[in-house]
């Protein structure tokens, strides 16, 4: 009787240990050899025959297909440089300096990578088309509603996240440093 | 409570067998990769255009909605693949995946350096046939090995402002995929 209570016990946890770590590390996005520069972090292995068996898992789940390594690197954002989580009711600006890149991109998408539908359809912008200063600066605001310059809406949604995509670049699996991949700054505003 | 903490034990251990385990059988078991989600919009072993990334409409999450998209989904198991794709204004870019979503080549069109990236792609016991001669003469060939029989090129080019859409659809839109007779 003890043993059989023993081993119904043994296997429930079992299951529900290996199971739950399972779907956290998966729907958390827990994934190793993340390059982090401020806020950003990419997984430049992602992309190539070397993916982790946890990127694996995380990218058939969720369908996407990862940005191969003789195309680009893709850092992700979820947070503001003070790691406090991105709202979409509250206004960020984003600036400063980018990696050496023939072109980079930088998207707004929802926790799920879905686009957040706006009424004059900008989900990001590309490093030819964003306005500069004099100095060749920029600065993107993150904003629920309008702003001059470059703005970048929200749609007011709780959260989202910020991919910033350089294509034909030397960043990748060997860059270490920050010195290597200055990625632009993102601050909070206020709300 | 010696008899207690071997049991918790074991089903620490179990547990991390258990997590391992689904993890490593999650990309077999996905539904909803984005081979299956292309399967259902594109024909085998011809190069497909994808619709405008737009919100609400998004065939794969994270998709670059900057960039102009184009689909072939492989079979080799009838001989070669040859990839033709003439280069946009801007930038071009070709990803090779496996059934299970791993980018195991890509090259971008300043790399393939030329007006029109042209690639093989073949099995390991396909490129094993190739004569060797051949290869040597065509030296500017560019063969690729897919580790799976089954797999999705992804051609992408870059609108770098929307008005360049057009362009870079019309790009792709020239590109094609076809087995190659043996």
């Amino acid at each position: 009787m003890r043993l059989l209570f023993g081993s119904c016990f043994t296997l429930l946890i079992a299951a529900a240990l290996g199971l739950g770590a399972t779907w956290f590390t998966l729907t958390r996005g827990v994934a190793f050899g993340a390059l982090t520069i401020g806020a950003w972090k990419a997984w430049p292995k992602s992309g190539s025959a070397d993916i982790d068996p946890y990127a694996r898992a995380m990218v058939a789940r969720t369908g996407e297909l990862p940005t191969g390594m003789g195309d680009g690197v893709a850092f992700y954002a979820r947070t503001d440089d003070a790691g406090k989580a991105f709202d979409g009711r509250c206004t960020f600006s984003i600036g400063g300096m980018t990696p050496t890149a023939r072109y980079w991109t930088v998207t707004l998408y929802t926790p799920e990578g879905r686009l957040v539908a706006n009424t004059i359809d900008r989900h990001g912008f590309t490093s030819e088309e964003i306005v500069r200063d004099n100095d060749g600066r920029f600065t993107i605001t993150v904003a629920p509603l309008a702003r001059p310059g470059n703005w970048l809406p929200t749609g007011g949604i709780e959260q989202f996240v910020l991919v910033w995509r350089l294509y034909d670049t030397a960043i990748g699996v060997a860059t270490r440093t920050t010195k290597e991949g200055p990625m632009p700054a993102i601050e909070r505003k206020g709300c | 409570m010696v008899r207690g903490l071997l049991w918790i034990l074991a089903a620490v251990l179990l547990g991390g067998i258990v997590h391992l385990s689904t993890v490593l059988a999650m990309p077999q078991a996905a539904k909803q990769d984005a081979y299956s989600r292309l399967a259902q919009l594109t024909p085998v072993n011809a190069m497909v255009p994808l619709a405008a990334t737009k919100a609400g409409a998004e065939i794969m999450p994270f998709m670059d909605p900057a960039f102009a998209a184009a689909v072939c989904r492989y079979d080799l198991s009838g001989g070669p693949l040859k990839l033709t794709a003439p280069v946009s204004q801007a930038y071009t870019s070709v990803t090779f995946y496996t059934r299970r979503s791993v980018a195991f080549y890509a090259i971008n069109d300043r790399a393939a350096g030329r007006r029109m990236i042209e690639l093989d792609l073949m099995t390991a016991a396909q490129h094993a046939q190739v004569p060797e001669d051949e290869e040597v003469t065509a030296a500017d060939r560019l063969i690729i090995e897919s580790p799976t029989t089954m797999g999705l090129i992804v051609l992408r080019a870059l609108a770098p402002e929307p008005g360049l859409m057009p362009m870079a659809r019309q790009a792709l839109a020239a590109a094609t995929c076809r087995i190659q007779s043996q």
